[in-house]
Formats: C-alpha cells, sequence, structure tokens
C-alpha cells in the first residue's frame, strides 16, 4: 500500500509529488504512460516559463528538467512506460506496463494529474474531403520539435490559441511560409505576447471572426477556404478566400483527460470538462485529488505548479491526518455575470489557512473592470483589473476572515466601469 | 506615443512609450517592462529557440536557445547558423552549442539533458 500514488508525470504529477515529500509522505509512486517524465513540456521548446515560479524565464524542457532533478533528491518511486487503466473508488489503481505487465497498486490517497488532450478536427466537424496534411497544432509541435519531421511547406492555422500561435512561429523559423491565422471568436484565445511574438513579428495576418468552411485536395490538402462569420458564428456567404496551402494545423482547444476521474465516479464540472474540487484539490471522492490541466485547462505551467503543490500537500495532510471531521460547512461557489467557470468550485472555509486562491476565466474581453465576490445579497470583496479576456486565467485570493462571513454560497461576477 | 504590449511576461502589460519623452514607458507593472518598451521601439530583439540535430539521444532533435536576446533583423541568420549543427549524446543543460552566434554576443545553449543511449536509431524499436 502506497501512501500516495500520483498519475502523470508532467509538471502537476511531479509538483505534487515533490510537495506530498516535503508534507511528510515516504512511499509515493509516479505512474507515466511516456517513456520520460515531463509531459507536455517536453515539446514546448520556447521560453517564458517559470516567471513566477523560478523567477526565470526558462523553456518548457529547462522547466521540466528542474522538476525531475528535484524529483531526484526525494525519493519517490516512479514508473514509467506505464499506463493507467482505472481507478476504483476504494483507490486501487489498475495499470499495465512494459516491463511490469497489469498489475493493481493501492494508496491511502490519488492525485490525478493525466493533462488534457487536444481536440480534433473531428470534434469540431469541418465539412470538406479528408486529405492528408491536417493535423493538431500540438502533434505538429512533437513532430518538428522533437522527431525533427516538418509536416508542410504551406500552412494555415485554425485557432488562435497559444499552441497555434506557437506554432505559426516555429514553422515560419523553420522555412514554411504560414499564410493565415484564422480565429473563429471576435478574440484570440491565445495570450496577448504570442500574438505580437508569433503573429506581428512575422507579418502573419490573423483573422477573426473567420472560420475554414472547406478542405479541398485528393491525397493531400491542396487549398483550404476560409469564410467571415456572423455574430451567430455561422459563415457569410460571398465571403470565402481561397488559400492555396499543403497543410491545415488545428489549435482549436484542450481538453482535459477525465476518463479515469469519470470511471472512478467523481463528479465533474461541465464548465471545466475537470473534476469539481475543493479548497485544497480533493475531488468528490475523499483522498483524491486533482491538478493542473486535468483539472482545468491552464495557460500558464507556474499555476499548475502552484496548484499541485497545494494538491500535494494536501494528499500528505489527509493521509498523516486521517479522516475529516463530518459536517463541515461548504461554500458553492457560482459562476456569476462574466464568469465561465471558477476553480475550486466549492471552498470549506475552515480548511483555508490564510489565503483561498479562487482561479476563474470571464466570457469576454473587458476593459477596467471589477470582480465582485458576493454571498447573497453581501459583497465580500472586491478586486480591480484594467484588462480581462478569456484566454488569460484570472486570480484572486479571499482572506479567510472574508469567507467566514459568506453563506452557503459565493458569487463571483464581472462589472465592467464606465470611464 | 506608440502603444505596445509588453511580452516580458505572459502578463502582456499594455504599454505607452512617449517617444517625445526619451521613451518614457506607461502601464508596465514592473520594471522589465519599461526596459521593454524603451528597447523595442529602438533595438528590438528576441530570444530565439530552436532544435538541432543529435545522435545518440532519447530523441532525434536536441532544444536549444539564445542565451540572451539577439536583434529582431538577426533571427533568420542564427536559424541559419544552426542548420549544420549537429550533437551527440551526452548533452547537458546550458552546454554551449554555438558561441558568440553570427556575431551577436548570444551562445547557443542547449535547453535539455540526453543521456548516451546505447541503442542506435536504426534499431527497430527507436
Ligand atoms: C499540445 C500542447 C501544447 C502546449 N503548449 C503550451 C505552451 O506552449 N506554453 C504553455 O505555457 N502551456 C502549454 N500547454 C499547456 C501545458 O499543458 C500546461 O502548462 C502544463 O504542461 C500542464 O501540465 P500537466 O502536468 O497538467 O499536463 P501534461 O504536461 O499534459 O502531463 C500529463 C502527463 O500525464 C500522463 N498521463 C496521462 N494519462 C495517463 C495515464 N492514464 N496513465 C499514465 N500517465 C498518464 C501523460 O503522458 C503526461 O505526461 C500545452 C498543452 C498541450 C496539450
Ligand atoms: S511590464 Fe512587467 S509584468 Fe507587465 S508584461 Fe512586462 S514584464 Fe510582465
Amino acid at each position: 500500500m502506497y501512501d500516495l500514488i500520483v498519475i502523470g508525470g508532467g509538471p502537476a504529477g511531479l509538483a505534487a509529488a515533490c510537495a506530498a515529500w516535503e508534507g511528510g509522505l515516504r512511499s509515493i509512486l509516479i505512474v507515466e504512460r511516456d517513456k520520460e517524465l515531463g509531459g507536455i513540456l517536453n515539446q514546448c521548446i520556447h521560453n517564458g516559463f517559470g516567471l513566477h515560479h523560478f523567477k526565470d524565464e526558462l523553456t518548457g524542457p529547462e522547466y521540466a528538467g528542474r522538476f525531475v532533478k528535484l524529483l531526484g533528491e526525494t525519493g519517490v518511486e516512479v514508473r514509467l512506460d506505464t499506463m493507467v487503466l482505472e481507478v476504483t473508488g476504494q483507490r486501487q489503481v489498475h495499470m499495465v506496463g512494459k516491463s511490469t505487465g497489469y498489475r493493481v497498486d493501492e494508496a491511502q490517497s490519488i492525485v490525478l494529474a493525466m493533462g488534457c488532450r487536444e481536440r480534433t478536427r473531428g470534434a469540431i466537424a469541418i465539412p470538406g474531403s479528408r486529405p492528408a496534411g491536417v493535423f493538431t497544432a500540438g502533434a505538429a509541435q512533437r513532430y518538428v520539435n522533437m522527431e525533427g519531421w516538418m509536416p508542410g511547406k504551406r500552412v494555415v492555422i485554425l485557432g488562435s490559441g497559444d499552441i497555434g500561435l506557437i506554432m505559426a512561429r516555429r514553422m515560419t523559423l523553420e522555412g514554411a511560409k504560414v499564410l493565415a491565422c484564422v480565429e473563429v471568436m471576435p478574440y484570440s484565445g491565445g495570450l496577448n505576447r504570442n500574438i505580437v511574438q508569433c503573429l506581428h513579428d512575422y507579418d502573419i495576418p490573423l483573422y477573426l471572426s473567420h472560420t475554414v468552411t472547406d478542405i479541398r485536395g485528393k491525397d493531400r490538402v491542396e487549398q483550404v477556404v476560409v469564410s467571415e462569420v456572423d455574430a451567430s458564428r455561422n459563415p457569410v456567404p460571398g465571403t470565402e478566400m481561397v488559400f492555396d496551402c499543403d497543410t491545415l494545423l488545428l489549435s482549436v482547444g484542450l481538453i482535459p483527460e477525465n476518463e479515469l476521474t469519470r470511471q472512478a465516479g467523481i463528479a465533474i464540472d461541465r464548465r471545466t470538462n475537470g473534476a469539481v474540487v475543493y479548497e485544497n484539490m480533493e475531488t468528490s471522492l475523499p483522498g483524491v485529488f486533482a491538478c493542473g490541466n486535468v483539472c482545468h485547462v491552464h495557460d500558464l505551467v507556474d499555476f499548475v505548479t502552484a496548484e499541485s503543490q497545494k494538491a500535494g500537500a494536501a494528499a500528505a495532510a489527509c493521509v498523516l491526518g486521517g479522516a475529516a471531521s463530518a459536517g463541515e460547512a461548504v461554500l458553492e461557489v457560482k459562476n456569476g455575470d462574466g464568469v465561465t467557470y471558477t476553480v475550486p468550485q466549492r471552498i470549506r472555509p475552515q480548511r483555508v489557512d490564510k489565503l483561498c486562491g479562487l482561479f476563474f476565466r470571464v466570457n469576454r474581453v473587458c476593459r477596467d473592470s471589477e470582480i465582485l465576490v458576493t454571498s447573497g445579497d453581501a459583497q465580500i470583496a472586491r478586486f480591480k483589473r484594467e484588462h480581462l479576456a478569456p484566454g488569460e486565467m484570472e486570480r484572486i485570493d479571499l482572506p479567510r476572515a472574508l469567507l467566514d462571513r459568506a453563506e452557503g454560497e459565493l458569487t463571483v461576477s464581472i462589472r465592467e466601469v464606465e470611464q | 506615443m506608440k502603444e505596445l504590449i509588453c511580452i516580458v511576461c505572459p502578463k502582456g502589460c499594455h504599454l505607452k512609450v512617449d517617444e517625445e519623452k526619451g521613451f518614457a514607458v506607461t502601464g508596465n507593472a514592473c520594471p522589465r517592462g519599461a526596459e521593454y518598451g524603451k528597447l523595442e521601439l529602438t533595438n528590438p530583439t528576441r530570444v530565439v529557440t530552436s532544435t538541432v540535430r543529435c545522435e545518440g539521444g532519447a530523441h532525434p532533435r536536441c532544444p536549444v536557445k539564445t542565451d540572451r536576446a539577439v536583434p529582431k533583423g538577426k533571427i533568420f541568420e542564427v536559424m541559419a547558423a544552426l542548420e549544420g549543427i549537429a550533437l551527440s549524446a551526452p548533452v547537458a543543460v546550458g552546454q554551449v552549442v554555438l558561441e558568440n552566434v553570427c556575431g551577436t554576443g548570444a551562445n547557443v545553449v542547449a535547453t535539455r539533458e540526453f543521456l548516451f543511449l546505447e541503442r542506435k536509431r536504426n534499431q527497430k524499436e527507436l
């Protein structure tokens, strides 16, 4: 019986395992299906990671490398090339590995850190034929950055999420011509800095409120048709632009990998597509925690690390401190106007030490605004922001003293302030 | 007055730079933004990240970066200079791959570690 089994060896799993070790657990296992630790960071070779956590500007592999090194200083056991198949409600973990075969291990606590996968073309249904040359941006990133293959020479990118933007620059640097980045929404889903340094720097046009309406070609992509969309995101006839290209990259969103979570009977939030979590990242199944992209899609790995350290420390406290007292008060966090989701979704004020960090996303671009936290008719807290965007996760810290004043629920909403 | 988005960190502050007042910057949440705003209008620079060939490690490409920002106009020259380079494992993080690339004063360094794997690449398993 392990104290803790961590499923997934990306930045979330690594940080959780390190924090649990620091918290006093001594029998910890990380299970990773890949042949190495680091998760998706291994293919994110650009810089900009770790400014919060390491106060240094690192590339993805450097960030992962630092954590792998920290892990090496602990006694955490790592099982690579091993895929977890099932987690039961009794915290039994079924797995199959290259060297170990099929086995079941039990643990007193579990951290789910499986990350996310990319939405594929099928999931968003683009019309047209099915030639070769259509890739998800993340798959192309792996081909170019790790395997050394170029997916194509003339490229159109659908979706302006960060991975798509990063790949626009990467393909350009490697000699491809990126003809356009096409975004169905009226704003980009990526970070501002990536629009500047990946598109503007290389004069790659960004078509907002546009989408791909046809893919042409028999064996290989030959043309992609792009049309403008109206306010309800329907293509406007007569606005078609035809691009001669051999490659279409899709950067149309990430889906948390929660098959194991669902199977274990853990409650899922329809908005995050991840587990519903408490203030310490515990799921609805006691002793099971979730953190990183499997819980909600993050833009910044630094936030993944912070959240995962919280999960690891909480797992340690849970194992060493025994069962929690029943009948604790719980605040349900509700999404008010302008808010798409919050994490955590539930807060137990008596478990909050001093501050409770709350992550959320807004559903539109807002200038000078106020973030309001209310409970019933009472305003609990108010925060000012000059700029809010759906592509940028926001964080507020709620002091324990304020949480104690709330009753039953908390609502987070956005109010734009007239200038 | 010029409006810029600071790219130094993911926060992406909206900067205003006044060319007439010695490139005075406002809207920056930290001093790095002021420095960026001035530099972006006088001598824009970028860190270049890419990969080079690598034999004998876990993957055929090794990620690299310039250890400081290089002038924007030299990015494609730097890319061309990386073309012919081949490393062999073992590779250490921070190992210099190319010194003073294109006379920019920046070194190109490896950004991940590769241990030497005995398995050869032409074996089926890899
Ligand atoms: C393609 C892609 C590109 C990205 N690019 C960027 C970027 O450029 N910049 C940025 O800031 N963020 C980027 N992100 C976001 C990035 O994923 C997060 O910042 C961070 O890496 C998430 O960490 P994680 O540990 O939650 O997930 P991951 O890094 O995805 O790690 C999850 C790990 O769990 C393992 N795993 C999953 N299921 C199982 C199982 N059943 N059994 C065993 N192991 C399992 C996986 O193999 C993986 O190693 C990208 C995400 C994706 C998907
Ligand atoms: S000004 Fe400072 S905080 Fe703002 S984006 Fe630039 S580096 Fe980040």
